[in-house]
């Protein structure tokens, strides 16, 4: 065995196999090494300037914010026929980044995916922060956000209700229930984890934080039992929800009858579009969190390469999915459908933007087909950032250029974006990584329940029960 | 342990706690335990140990039934609740089209589905566990407090098991070989 939980897979090139778990490891160094990010590590300079960066952008949030609710909806730059554009743009584009989150954690739990298990504690965080910046989008979308609860089912001396035959109406419980069902799925997730931290912490303050979170978690058998039940049940019930979120949000348009929105392969493509970027921001964040924090033992470059993979494996489907709106379009018959998918997209006003997308989604990921590409961190960091901006020009593109051009040429107009669209947007990057700064320095952000369970059954494999205070066990990984 | 103290509760101990080196003398303790009638007992561990809450004779949990209560109890109510304002309490003829639209009902009487099976699957859990627990006292021993989370595996057996005996309860987790015994203080 050459790498943990995956048989050595023979190539025949002579190249390196990486494992999941690299170098010599004990339950105490796992935990020392991870906790010790959190517990031990000093306060350095560096996160000090991440985390004003980060909070720089969130006050310009605010403002952008406040701005709004003062001056109200006509600040931004959206008009009568482009009445969604960054917002709803922004929207998709966040809830589809959260949903990769999902996907490692849960998909690939049951699947038995082993190398899930040092980045699925970061993708799920990474998934309720990008729920929490989605969510401000309609919030705000709203004109008179304050009013929200209208969308909610709730008692009313008009004895009015939502309009359940509305995507809009599914959407919010769609969202809604994702985000509560990611929290209590990060949560369960952690308590192991933070009951570690409790029992090692030396500041009084940590340890009450750590233990007012661990609830009372000492690691019963009993305890355990019903804990993996209830996490392989969440990871369940996540599969299918994760799924139903992008559809419901792929409702949304292609229930309208917009030219160029109202295609049936809609809900697959919106998903695989969701993973796709998603696993780019995972990407995007996670490699150089293990080389600021030294984790290359636990985020190998084998996790590098599968989520390379993964990503040219969606980037195809959504691929799949240009090319398939075109035919239809083609093939459909419709004049309008037929001039918003073959003439305004690549020649029209906005195809700039359609060019940056084909570029941005479907040309650069196919490096990844070489596994010099996929095993180059450096290489898959920049990739993932042209897959990021290219996934949010879908999202532009499918929203500003169809309703720039509707059926009525009188009604026609053109969307740019104002500065209080831009300082939203950037605002909620600024959120989101103002809550990953703060994330990584007071949570573990690799698991470190489970990777002792990598460690546990490594070691089994040798027939040795001991861990921590007999022989180590290692991990005979060729990188060592 | 002294009987005819008045304060026979406050002084008696919360159980006798062992710590293994390995999970195979953990499990054999936990199985020899409980085939001895023990029953109020717990074991330690920080990761999972398979076999381990099985040997002491937990088969099965109650986490998965009350997931499947929860996703119906969910799907059920939402549903209603769509069916109710459409057909009861505000019909609304749209053209003729049918109050009871059911295809339309679904994506929410879904999502509510699993919103109610992974709250039962977070709090029932949580609940079943008896947690959060504010006080344990097994944390009282300070090797435990150190370790449980970390890399030890302990085995408890609890004064309170009428089967308790300090010296017979000490000599059966003595018997293999643990790496020390200690009483724990409620």
């Amino acid at each position: 065995m050459a790498s943990i939980g995956l048989p050595h897979e023979g190539n025949g090139h002579g190249l390196v196999e990486h494992a999941v778990l690299e170098g010599e490891h004990t339950f105490e160094s796992v935990t020392e090494q991870i906790g010790g990010a959190v517990l031990k590590r000093p306060y350095e300079f560096r996160w000090f300037v991440g985390l004003l960066i980060a909070g720089g952008f969130l006050s310009g949030f605010i403002v952008a914010i406040t701005w709004l609710l003062y001056r109200g909806l006509g600040i931004w730059g959206i008009n009568v026929p482009v009445m969604w554009a960054f917002d709803i743009t922004n929207f998709v584009w966040w809830i589809g980044i959260g949903h990769a989150g999902t996907l490692i954690s849960a998909i690939l739990l049951l699947l038995k995916q082993d190398w899930r298990t040092s980045i699925n504690r970061f993708a799920e965080a990474m998934t309720l922060f990008a729920v929490a910046c989605a969510g401000v989008f309609p919030l705000i979308h709203l004109g008179r956000p304050w009013l929200f609860y209208w969308l909610l089912p709730y008692p009313n001396t008009m004895g009015l209700w939502a309009q359940w035959r509305s995507p809009l109406v599914w959407d919010v419980f769609a969202v809604s229930t994702y985000g509560t069902v990611s929290l209590f799925f990060w949560y369960i997730g952690l308590i192991p984890d933070v009951a570690t931290l409790r029992d090692r912490a030396q500041n009084v303050f940590a340890k009450y934080a750590y233990g007012f979170l661990a609830l009372g978690w000492t690691g019963s058998a009993k305890h355990w039992h019903r804990y993996r039940t209830a996490y392989v049940l969440l990871a369940g019930l996540s599969t299918p929800l994760v799924v139903s979120v992008h559809t419901v949000v792929s409702f949304d348009f292609s229930t309208a009858n917009m030219p160029g929105w109202h295609t049936t392969v809609f809900p697959p493509y919106f998903v695989a579009g969701a993973i796709y970027s998603g696993f780019a921001m995972v990407a995007t964040l996670m490699i150089p969190l293990r080389s600021w924090y030294g984790m290359q033992s636990f985020i190998t470059i084998k996790h590098i390469d599968r989520m390379a993979k993964v990503m040219l494996a969606t980037g195809m489907i959504v691929t799949y999915g240009y090319f398939v709106e075109a035919f239809m379009a083609w093939y459909g018959g419709n004049p309008y459908e037929s001039n918003q998918i073959t003439r305004e997209r690549p020649l029209g006003d906005y195809a700039h933007s359609y060019w940056t997308l084909l570029f941005c989604n479907c040309t650069v990921v196919q490096l990844f087909w070489f596994r010099w590409f996929r095993t180059n961190p450096l290489m898959v960091w920049i990739f993932s950032l042209i897959i990021n901006t290219g996934m949010w020009f879908e999202r532009y593109i499918i929203i500003v250029v169809s309703l720039h051009k509707d059926f009525l040429p009188s009604s026609w107009s053109m969307f740019h974006g104002t500065v209080w669209d831009y300082m939203t947007f950037y605002g909620t990057i600024g959120l989101f990584m103002t809550l990953v700064f703060l994330f990584v320095r007071f949570l573990p952000a690799v698991s470190i329940a489970e990777v002792r369970e990598l460690v546990h059954e490594h070691s089994h494999h040798h027939g040795n029960g001991q861990h921590g205070h007999g022989a180590p066990a290692t991990s005979h990984g060729a990188t060592t | 342990m002294s009987h005819n103290h008045p304060h026979h509760e406050e002084e008696s101990p919360h159980g006798l706690l062992a710590e293994y080196e390995t999970t195979e003398a953990i499990l054999a303790a936990a199985e020899r335990a409980y085939s001895l009638g023990y029953r109020k007992m717990d074991a330690y561990s920080s990761v999972p140990v398979e076999g381990l809450a099985e040997a002491m004779g937990m088969k099965k949990n109650l986490v998965a039934p009350l997931v499947f209560l929860g996703g119906l109890g969910g799907g059920l109510t939402g549903f209603f609740m769509q069916w109710f304002a459409s057909v009861v309490h505000y019909p609304y003829d749209i053209g003729g089209r049918p109050l009871n639209s059911w295809p339309a009902f679904i994506p929410v009487t879904f999502e509510l589905t699993v919103l109610g099976a992974a709250s039962l699957a977070t709090f029932g859990m949580l609940a079943l566990n008896g947690l959060p627990k504010p006080y344990n006292p097994l944390f009282n021993d300070a090797n435990f407090a150190a370790r449980c989370t970390t890399d030890g595996y302990f085995l408890c057996l609890e004064a309170d098991d009428p089967k308790f005996d300090l010296e017979a309860s000490r000599a059966l987790l003595a018997e293999f070989h643990p790496k020390s015994i200690t009483i724990v203080d409620r």
